[in-house]
């Protein structure tokens, strides 16, 4: 097959080309430039938009041999995923860029562009196994991916290669130095690779400036504390509140609910985040859905049993066990074991 | 560049690696390495018509520039602190471009971009709009004597006449003119004029910048005071012979190269808008006024980066616009400076021909391309 590998500067990607080639494939790499002003090392664990990292990229196709290019999708980037981030934030969800960033820019923007280029397929380095249309875990639970992959539709699906989903991020590590690849001690990228210090409630504080508004107890209705930005807010969250009036029980406040028109954060005792039922719009079926299956509602978060029933145009879901804080925005995935069945967003 | 050039300049390089010795010592070594580079220095300078004390060795075109353009600025404003504008034609390399806007952010330079027309020329009249509405606090000019991406090449002559009569030194950047057109820079005018090496068969990483002798120029280095204190540092003998090597078969060679390049060139224009009608020409129809070896095209419709990487999988190796470190290919400023609109700059694809092109290389090309802009034609657009 025509491949393209999206090269990110990373071991996982690095080692999904390499084998992609070893397969025998016509392998082409491109990395995306993501960031409209890049910076020149990447600091710390962070972003995945450095210079460095379009370095080692390049390194990474010199050592395969392989044609290697640098595509530009830092507008696409910004409008589709960091404009949505603050959006989503604006509007008191909570959002998660990275399964945007591959369901609007890699296995959409990019995936057209190789597919209207005669490529047959885009390959990335995402920990997931995907064989025969069937996405599923990958053997590296810790390492999984498919939460984040899970948006991705049918179509998509068939336009991808994930050939690193039988192995473990160590054996990733492993085969990296095997071949001689320089990332293969690189760190893994963690946290918004667009907020390059780590800051997220400076970031929103700089796009969306200060909105202040009450922060109000649930059982007692008295406003107990103020904040600058409902958008710094999100549900199950405890720390940070800097509330000025104790809670009347006396135990930890978590918030509840951020509500963006009046610019309330609304807080009460943890018990009160349980939910046993989840409403969830746009839904994606890659299979039939049995009797019953799991839930995952966060990236390596815990997984439910529930039931799922037809609510409208989304879903209904009813948790066997509940959900500690399920803000609107999340994914929830819908698992039967390891395969993933279907995905919705939280409503 | 041909065999028998390739092997000249190697031989002189190995010779002046084999004498190593530093040029600034004062032993025999150093006078071995110290006459390869004088006798260097009046081979470069007979090649282009300049003095051999006009010759500053240097470690790139890019580092040339700097030292032009921040050295004379800085130095005219010393003399006369009035003196803080830059005049410069808008489609300059960013090794200008980029000195420019530092004096400018940092050093308090103000600037005015002289705009070109629709070829990517610069106008006499122009430049004297913009020298006459206050001469006095003129820095420098600095106009490129040929561009790298659509090929126009500068009336260099006319435009330093203009500043001399102000009294205003003219540099002008020749990184893509030397080899490919008659550069003599007694009768050009320039006061400073830009060289590298690599551009006409010569080493990597060496250039010059041919200083007048009476143009004041602080030093962007501090040192030893080599050559004659505008640029310290020892010199790489073995690349400061090559390049003067390089350069004089270059200038030798010139005006036959320029005659079958500009045919093989005028043939692929004419079999490329044939084969692409709606394909648009970038830059002068020829002549005298681009370079022999550039062609430069915009494809509506396509993105430039889809037509590169399709061409180079077919085994045909073209540019969009300037290579750039990151490998992003923006809009070019020089295509919005002609007036391109934004989608066509970034549709454009620049193919440069050499000693080594051939007529059998046009016919491959021609043979890919109307099946490679029809696929490029698919590609979504991005925003």
């Amino acid at each position: 097959m025509r491949l393209l590998a999206a090269l990110s500067g990373g071991v996982d990607s690095a080692v999904a080309a390499a084998l992609a080639v070893e397969a025998g494939h016509d392998v082409t790499g491109v990395h995306l430039a993501l960031s409209t002003s890049p910076a020149t090392l990447r600091s710390g664990s962070r972003g995945c938009c450095s210079k460095e990292d379009a370095r080692d990229a390049s390194r990474v196709a010199d050592v395969l041999g392989i044609p290697y290019y640098v595509w530009d999708f830092a507008e696409q980037f910004r409008a589709d995923v960091v404009d949505d981030f603050v959006a989503e934030y604006a509007a008191g969800r909570t959002p998660n860029p990275c399964l945007r960033c591959n369901e609007r820019i890699k296995f959409t923007a990019v995936l057209d562009r190789a597919l209207a280029l005669g490529f047959d397929a885009v390959v990335t380095g995402h920990h997931a196994r995907l064989e025969h249309g069937v996405l599923s875990r990958s053997a590296d639970a810790g390492k999984d991916q498919s939460y984040v992959l899970a948006v991705l539709t049918p179509q998509q699906l068939a336009g991808t290669v994930l050939p690193l989903g039988h192995l473990t991020k160590a054996r990733v590590r492993e085969l990296a130095a095997e071949r001689g690849l320089g990332v293969a001690d690189k760190p893994d990228s963690h946290d918004v690779c667009f907020i390059a210090d780590g800051d997220t409630a400076g970031f929103l504080r700089s796009h969306l400036g200060s909105q202040p508004g009450p922060v109000v107890d649930a059982l007692t209705g008295a406003v107990v504390g103020a904040h600058d930005g409902a958008y710094g807010y999100t549900v199950g969250q405890r720390r940070g509140l800097a509330l000025s009036v104790p809670a009347a029980d006396g135990r930890p406040r978590y918030v509840l609910s951020v509500e963006p028109v009046s610019r309330t954060v609304t807080v009460g005792p943890g018990e009160a985040l349980d939910v046993h039922e989840v409403r969830c719009t746009r839904p994606l079926l890659h299979a039939p859905l049995p009797a019953s299956c799991a839930v995952q509602l966060r990236a390596h978060g815990a997984v439910h049993d529930c039931v799922v029933r037809q609510d409208g145009d989304g879903w209904r879901l009813s948790l066997a066990t509940p959900a500690r804080g399920v803000a609107p925005g999340q994914a929830a995935v819908l698992y039967d074991g390891d395969r993933v069945l279907a995905s919705a967003t939280s409503a | 560049m041909l065999r028998e050039a390739v092997e000249t300049v190697t031989a002189a390089v190995t010779a002046a690696l084999t004498a190593a010795g530093n040029a600034s010592s004062l032993h025999t070594a150093g006078r071995r390495a110290r006459r390869v580079v004088e006798e260097s220095r009046e081979q470069l300078a007979a090649a282009l018509g300049a003095r051999p004390s006009e010759v500053v060795f240097c470690g790139s075109g890019t580092e040339s520039d700097n030292l032009a353009v921040k050295g004379i600025w800085w130095a005219r404003r010393a003399a006369d602190p009035r003196r803080t504008r830059i005049l410069a034609s808008a489609v300059e390399h960013h090794a200008v471009l980029d000195a420019v806007e530092w004096l400018a952010t940092h050093e308090g330079a103000t600037v005015e971009w002289l705009p070109v027309d629709r070829d990517g020329r610069l106008h006499p009249d122009v430049l004297r709009e913009a020298v006459e509405r206050d001469p006095s606090d003129v820095a420098l000019v600095t106009v490129m004597w040929a561009n790298n991406e659509v090929g126009t090449v500068q009336p260099v002559r006319r435009l330093a006449e203009i500043a001399h009569e102000h009294g205003i030194p003219f540099h002008s950047d020749a990184v893509q003119a030397v080899g490919q057109l008659p550069v003599d820079v007694a009768t050009s005018g320039v006061d400073a004029l830009t060289l590298t090496g690599h551009k006409f068969g010569g080493p990597l990483g060496v250039g010059a910048l041919v200083l007048g002798r009476d143009i004041a120029c602080v030093p962007l280095l501090h040192g030893g005071g080599q050559e004659r204190d505008v640029r310290s540092g020892t010199l790489d003998t073995p690349a400061v012979a090559g390049l003067a090597v390089a350069a004089t078969l270059a200038v030798e060679r010139q005006p036959e190269l320029h005659a079958r390049l500009s045919g093989l060139r005028d043939d692929l224009v004419r079999r490329v808008l044939t084969a692409v009608p709606d394909a648009v020409l970038n830059g002068p129809a020829g002549g005298v006024d681009r370079l022999p070896g550039n062609a430069h095209f915009s494809f509506p419709g396509c993105e430039g980066d889809s037509l590169l990487l399709l061409l180079d999988a077919r085994g045909v190796e073209v540019s969009t616009g300037s290579a750039c470190s990151s490998g992003v290919a923006r809009p070019s400023h020089v295509l919005l400076a002609m007036g391109a609109a934004e989608d066509d700059a970034r549709s454009s694809l620049r193919f440069s021909l050499g000693h080594t092109s051939t007529t059998a290389e046009v016919d491959a090309l021609l043979e890919v391309l109307p099946g490679v802009v029809e696929r490029a034609r698919s590609v979504p657009a991005r925003r």
